[in-house]
């Protein structure tokens, strides 16, 4: 894991320094509330429905057992036992006061972490695959290069004040787990045909209420250009995205208007004309970075454990949780391991302090101390042997985290919605709990399949629902909470945007709704045929007709 | 005077600066418990809550103070007629165990 150097340490203690001085001037009254807002949004602090809601970055969602202790210390004595993950691999606080603010950012600090640029027009937390470092499909892991764009971009001068936020993700695996295409700017480390390995740019997809894809803006970029490269495209998009209309300030807008060839060009001209060596990251601290990434040192092991089967034929519920929970890892007699936070009938991604010092103990005893968030708001650990995992999930299972349920339907993605955000307009937490009740039956979610169903509160879009194989947005139609499903979204390397089936549900109607999309694919699959090839193969059509009818029904 | 008033009657509810709490304006000033809250009939009374909320905001005691269209239950209670403010000053429908709703006995049944 990376781990602050001396520059680091201090920076991000000046920040918390800085944020008390400032929290003591708003509480002098000093300073105003419209002057102290950004400030405090620049800290990750915004204000909730009930109260204070502290957002803390996980760059690239990698934690330590250690860190992972702090957040359920700062959950337990400051907030109210408990954090949130979140879709962007943070985590949230949701009821801190103001005035101990400073302090939990000092608590923090003490582990190496912060809340800085978790809000605002800035370059925000970047993300990267949850198996980084890990999978067996991976040209490299991501996370060095994500270190290395959180340097480049915290409080850079230069992009400290966007027209709007602005999202970076990379993946370094032919398997996108990441949402790249979805972000402003998506990193994908390929190799060229020479064998060197570098990066596909992908700039302007994003959610919200203008969802796109993003595109290809640089097939191949070598690795050592890349800060040079990034510094170039940022130019553009800070002179030129638009900030007389917050709806369109997004990167995504301007590459749609001047079309990608023209945005394509205007960075290569910024390019072309940057004095690189100045910019780009000295080879020698690359390679600094990079070997805080170094794999931990595994012990030879069989490819697999002959003590496993045993075990699985013994416990079928042992056997469900490795079948969905279980990764490969390229590592011969390891896994990486989800650790859904999607009980049935919980609240997705919420996890108590008591269950985070479990995780905290289990990644010290079986994962070399790693954990990892996801941005489906599950946490991984990513190196265990075979031969514990047995062992691990009755750990877990002790702690109520063994659900096994990774990647089918009741792994639900769902925002804070209206139970706690200001900004939302329709509840998304209870619609994930109706559904995980209606699919709880964990035979007929194996027989499902591997389905995303994804929930936000708002067209904001924090649930992702756009990219949801079912997606669900929660809106406000004359004075109730309506929702709108969506069909046959993707955010992997096959992205694509659902498409709405028709009007807007009541909360009550939507189990039944999404059951019957369910049931048209159980119908019309091929053997082995997954939901979202099916919803490829059929088109919406079909599922459009099932949806339909029965609404019509209710209605009459 | 405030642009448009929402309709009659009203409360005042804001953040507690300090805390983040959500509070309304009651006979004695900010409270915690939102069967302490003044109810407005009067577009003059309506007012004057306003005002002070704007006045309070000023003072940074609250942060976010805004009138709240509400109608009065029969034990007193100011229920908001939009979820959204319903939601507020009970606290998370789906963690009864928190906000408002766990704090005081006479919203637990969270049948506003």
């Amino acid at each position: 894991m990376y781990r602050y150097d001396e520059f680091d340490e201090t920076f991000v203690r000046e920040r918390v320094a800085q944020f008390r001085d400032q929290v003591r001037r708003r509480l002098d009254g000093a300073i105003t509330e419209d002057e102290f807002k950004p400030l405090r949004l620049k800290n990750g602090l915004y204000l909730q429905l009930h109260a204070y809601m502290l957002r803390v970055a996980i760059p690239y969602g990698t934690l330590s057992a250690h860190q992972l202790r702090q957040l359920a210390h700062i959950a337990d004595r400051f907030d109210r036992g408990y954090g949130h993950f979140t879709t962007r691999q943070n985590i949230q606080f949701n009821w801190p006061q103001l005035k101990d603010v400073p302090e939990i950012l000092d608590l923090l600090a003490d582990v190496e972490m912060h809340a800085i640029q978790t809000s605002g027009n800035c370059i925000r937390n970047v993300t990267a695959d949850q198996f980084a470092g890990v999978a067996a499909d991976e040209i490299e892991d991501p996370r060095p290069v994500a270190e290395l764009i959180r340097q480049w971009s915290s409080a850079h001068p230069e992009f400290s004040y966007l027209p709007r936020k602005f999202k970076i993700a990379v993946t370094g695996a032919a398997h996108d787990r990441a949402a790249v295409l979805v972000h402003d700017i998506g990193l994908r480390i390929v190799k060229d045909s020479v064998g060197e390995v570098g990066y596909e740019i992908i700039v302007g997809g994003g959610l919200g209420r203008t969802p796109m894809i993003g595109k290809v803006v640089r097939d191949f970029l070598p690795k050592r250009e890349l800060l040079a490269y990034l510094e170039a495209l940022m130019r553009v998009y800070n002179a030129e995205g638009r900030r007389d209309n917050k709806y369109k300030a997004r990167v995504k807008i301007l590459v749609h208007e001047i079309g990608i060839e023209e945005f394509r060009a205007r960075v290569e001209a910024e390019f072309a004309g940057l004095d690189k060596s100045t910019i780009n990251a000295d080879p020698e601290e690359q390679a600094r970075i990079a070997a805080y990434f170094a794999s931990p040192t595994y012990a030879a092991l069989p490819a697999s454990d002959p003590a496993l089967e045993a075990q699985c034929k013994a416990n079928p519920a042992f056997s469900a949780w490795l079948d969905a929970n279980r990764f490969a890892h390229k590592q011969a007699g390891y896994a990486a391991v989800t650790i859904s936070l999607k009980p049935i009938g919980g609240i997705p991604g919420d996890i108590s302090g008591a269950q985070m010092r479990v995780v905290a103990d289990l990644a010290e005893r079986f994962s070399f101390g790693e954990i990892r968030a996801t941005h489906a708001q599950n946490l991984v650990l990513p190196h265990v042997a075979e031969r514990d995992l047995f062992a691990l999930w009755q750990a877990l299972g002790d702690a109520e985290l063994s659900t096994a349920n990774a990647g089918l339907i009741t792994d639900i993605i769902a925002c804070p919605g209206l139970d706690y955000c200001a900004l939302a307009t329709a509840r998304s937490i209870p619609i994930a709990q109706a559904l995980s009740n209606r699919f709880a039956d964990p035979e007929r979610q194996r027989d499902i399949g591997e389905l995303n169903i994804k929930i936000s509160g708002c067209i904001n879009a924090c649930g992702h629902h756009h990219v949801g194989h079912i997606g669900i947005l929660g809106l406000e139609k004359r004075g109730e909470e309506s929702y709108q499903i969506t069909l046959g979204g993707d955010a992997t390397e096959n992205a694509a945007i659902g498409e709405i089936l028709g009007p807007g549900l009541t909360a009550e109607e939507v189990p039944d709704a999404i059951e019957r999309l369910v049931e048209t694919y159980r119908a019309e699959r091929l053997p082995g045929e997954s939901f979202i090839a099916a919803v490829r193969r059929l088109g919406v059509a079909p599922f459009k007709a099932a949806f339909l009818q029965e609404t019509h029904h209710a209605a009459a | 005077m405030s642009a448009k008033l929402p309709k009659l009657p009203v409360i005042l509810i804001a953040n507690d600066l300090l805390t983040g709490d959500v509070v309304v304006m009651g006979a004695e000033g900010w409270s915690r418990d939102p069967f302490a809250a003044r109810i407005a009939e009067d577009a003059a009374t309506a007012e004057a809550l306003d005002a002070a909320g704007r006045t309070e905001m000023a003072r940074n005691t609250v942060v976010d103070a805004y009138l709240v269209a509400a109608e009065r239950r029969a034990d007193g209670l100011a229920v908001p007629t939009h979820f959204r403010e319903r939601f507020r000053i009970l606290g998370p429908t789906v963690r009864p165990d928190l906000g408002k709703q766990a704090e005081f006995s006479r919203l637990a049944a969270r049948n506003v």
